[in-house]
C-alpha cells in the first residue's frame, strides 16, 4: 500500500510534483502513466524517501519509507536500469545490496535465477544491454521479497519475450497479494499489464480510475460518412449531442450517433452513402489528448505579449 | 514477507555491504596496487639517485635523512589513494547507484561510515607491508654508500608506521570531499588544494605569519608522524600532528554525513 497526500515537489520555480495524492492498493498491478517529464519519477523517488517532498507526504505500507528498519523487505524498487558500477558483476551488486539488509546470499542465485541472468552474473555490469541491466533491477527489486514493488518503466529496452516475461511476472506478484506501482510512457503497454492506472501530467492527477473504466471513459467512437452530398448531409446530422466534423477530403466525422442511424437517417433522406465506417479512437490517441489538454492547460503562454 | 526484526539494517551489515563493493570492482584493486608500486618502487629509485650523489660534507651528511628517502614514494602515493577515496563515492553518484545504496540503506550516514572503514582498513593493511617493504629496500640501498638506518632507530619505526596510518587518513579526506562534493572533478581539485595549494597560499603571508600557520596546514601537520625527526620550529610534534590532521578529516567526514541526510539523492 502506497499513499501520497498532497505530494509537492519544487526545484527553484518550476513544480515537478503538485498535490498529488492518490492511493496505490496491494492485489492488483498500478500503471502509473504520464508523458516523459510529467513527474513520475521524482514520484518515485519521494516514496523511496531518496528525494524529500516540498509539502506533503507518502507513506509506504503505513510508514515513511526512511522509517522502515528493514527497507528492502517493505519495498523493492527499480529506478534506473543503467544505476548500477558498470565495473562491478550483477552478481556483486545484488550480493552488496543484500548485506545491507541481511539478506541470505542464496537468495541472490534465487533472483539472478527468476530473472534469467545466470549466465552473465559474473559479468562486468557495464557491457549488459539496457534489456540485462532492466532484468538486472528487477532482480535487485525483488531481493528482499517485499509487499510493495515499484518499478520506474521497466520494460524499456526489452524485448518482445521480455515484455511478456515482465508483464506476467508483475501480473504474478500483484495476484500473490503484493503493491505493484509500474510507471510506463506507453499507454498501450499498460492497458494490457495493469488493471489500475494512475495518470499524471505536468505533476498534476489527470486520473486514477481502473483501466476498464479508462477505456471506457476516454475512447470516443466516431463514424467516418462521404457522400455524395456532404452539405446535405451535415445538415441531416445537425442535433443536439451529435458533433460533426468535415474533413479535407470532404468527408465527415461524426460523433453521437452509430453507423446504424446514420445509415437510416442517410436512406431516409435519398443521399447516397459512398463510406460508412466506424472508427475507434485508439487507447493511445485518448491518452495523449488527455494528457495533451493537461500540459497546454498549464504551460505559458509564449505568444501573449502585453498590448 | 519475511519478519522485519531479523532483516534490520545495522551499521554491521552495511560494512560487510560496502566491503563486498570495495573487493568487486578491479579498479580499485589496480588503484591500490598502484600504490603500493609508488611506494616501494619510487622509494627504491631515490635511493639509488641518492647513492649515486651522496651528501658531501659534515652538515650535509648530518642532515641526510634516509627514512625521509625511502619513503619519498608516499608523497606519490597518496595522490592514489586519495583520488581512489574520492572515486569510491562519486563513482556512485555518476552513475546512479548512489540511489540503490541510499534506497538499501535510508539512514545514509552508515554508507559513508561503512565506506570509510572499509577503505581505511584495506588501504592500511595493504600500505604497511609497503612501507616497510620500502624501507628494506631503500635501506640495502643506501647501506652501500653507508648512508644506511634501521627500524631501532629512534622514530624510525614510528615514521615508517606512520605513513601506512597518514595514507590510511588520506584516502578518507578523498571520500569525505567526494561525499560532500558528489562530483569526481570537483572533489580531486578540492582534495588536490587541500594536499597541496594551501602550503602555496600560506607561503605568500609574511613568514612571521606563515610560520605559525604552515605547521597546521593539513600536509605538514599530517606528515609530521612520518618524519623521523620533526624540525619544530616547522613541523608539529608526531601524534599531534597527527590529530590535527585527523581532525580536519572528521570535519570534513561529519559535514559530509551531515549533507548526505539532508539533500535529494
Amino acid at each position: 500500500m502506497i499513499e501520497a497526500r498532497g505530494l509537492t515537489k519544487r526545484y527553484g520555480n518550476s513544480v515537478a510534483v503538485d498535490d498529488l495524492s492518490f492511493t496505490v492498493r496491494p492485489g492488483v498491478v498500478t500503471g502509473f502513466l504520464g508523458p516523459n517529464g510529467a513527474g513520475k519519477s521524482t514520484t518515485m523517488r519521494m516514496i523511496l524517501g531518496l528525494d524529500a517532498p516540498t509539502r506533503g507526504s507518502v507513506t509506504v505500507n503505513g510508514k515513511p519509507y526512511r522509517q522502515h528498519a528493514a527497507p528492502l523487505h517493505e519495498v523493492g524498487a527499480l529506478l534506473d536500469a543503467r544505476s548500477v558500477h558498470p565495473g562491478r558483476s550483477a552478481y556483486h551488486h545484488l550480493l552488496a545490496l543484500a548485506q545491507t539488509n541481511g539478506i541470505r546470499r542464496g537468495r541472490v542465485d534465487e533472483v539472478i535465477d527468476a530473472v534469467g541472468l545466470r549466465e552473465v552474473a559474473r559479468r562486468r555490469a557495464g557491457g549488459f544491454s539496457l534489456g540485462m541491466g532492466q532484468r538486472l533491477g528487477i532482480a535487485a527489486a525483488l531481493l528482499g521479497d517485499p509487499r510493495t514493488i515499484i518499478l520506474d518503466e521497466p520494460i524499456n529496452g526489452l524485448d518482445p519475450e521480455g515484455i511478456r516475461w515482465s508483464r506476467s511476472l508483475l501480473r504474478g506478484l500483484a495476484a500473490e497479494g503484493r503493491t505493484v506501482l509500474v510507471s510506463s510512457h506507453l499507454m498501450s503497454e499498460m492497458a494490457l499489464a495493469a488493471q489500475h492506472l494512475i495518470v499524471i501530467g505536468r505533476g498534476r492527477l489527470i486520473a486514477d480510475t481502473s483501466v476498464d473504466e479508462f477505456i471506457a471513459g476516454a475512447a470516443r467512437n466516431v463514424v467516418r460518412v462521404r457522400s455524395t452530398d456532404p452539405g446535405a448531409m451535415t445538415a441531416l446530422l445537425h442535433r443536439p449531442d451529435v458533433e460533426v466534423t468535415r474533413d479535407e477530403d470532404g468527408a465527415l466525422t461524426v460523433s453521437g450517433l452509430t453507423t446504424d442511424q446514420i445509415g437510416t437517417l442517410a436512406g431516409a433522406a435519398g443521399i447516397t452513402l459512398l463510406e460508412l465506417a466506424a472508427q475507434q479512437a485508439s487507447l493511445e490517441d485518448a491518452f495523449m489528448d488527455i494528457t495533451r489538454d493537461a500540459v497546454e492547460f498549464r504551460a505559458p503562454t509564449t505568444t501573449g505579449a502585453p498590448q | 514477507m519475511t519478519n522485519a526484526a531479523e532483516h534490520r539494517v545495522t551499521q554491521r551489515r552495511v560494512l560487510r555491504s560496502e566491503w563486498t563493493k570495495l573487493r568487486s570492482l578491479p579498479s580499485t584493486a589496480w588503484s591500490l596496487l598502484a600504490a603500493v608500486v609508488l611506494i616501494v618502487g619510487f622509494g627504491a629509485l631515490y635511493c639509488l639517485v641518492r647513492v649515486t650523489r651522496p651528501p658531501r660534507g659534515a652538515a650535509n651528511v648530518a642532515a641526510f635523512d634516509p627514512t625521509a628517502v625511502n619513503l619519498s614514494g608516499v608523497q606519490l602515493a597518496q595522490l592514489a589513494i586519495g583520488v581512489l577515496g574520492v572515486l569510491l563515492i562519486t563513482g556512485e553518484y555518476a552513475t546512479g547507484s548512489i540511489r540503490t545504496s541510499f534506497a538499501a540503506v535510508p539512514g545514509r550516514p552508515p554508507v559513508l561510515w561503512g565506506k570509510a572503514i572499509a577503505f581505511a582498513l584495506a588501504t592500511f593493511v595493504l600500505c604497511v607491508p609497503a612501507v616497510f617493504g620500502a624501507f628494506l629496500v631503500g635501506q640495502s640501498i643506501l647501506s652501500a654508500e653507508h648512508l644506511d638506518t634501521t627500524l631501532s632507530a629512534p622514530g624510525a619505526a614510528r615514521a615508517v608506521l606512520g605513513s601506512a596510518v597518514y595514507l590510511a587518513v588520506v584516502g578518507l579526506l578523498g571520500l569525505g570531499l567526494g561525499a560532500l562534493l558528489r562530483n569526481t572533478a570537483g572533489a580531486i581539485s578540492a582534495l588536490f588544494g587541500l594536499l597541496f595549494g594551501l602550503q602555496i597560499v600560506v607561503g605568500f603571508l609574511p613568514s612571521s605569519w606563515s610560520d605559525h600557520v604552515y605547521k597546521y596546514l593539513p600536509v605538514p601537520a599530517g606528515t609530521a608522524i612520518t618524519t623521523v625527526h620533526p624540525d619544530p620550529t616547522a613541523l608539529l610534534a608526531p601524534w599531534a600532528g597527527l590529530g590535527v590532521f585527523c581532525l580536519y578529516v572528521a570535519v570534513v567526514l561529519g559535514l559530509a554525513a551531515w549533507r548526505l541526510g539532508r539533500r535529494d539523492a
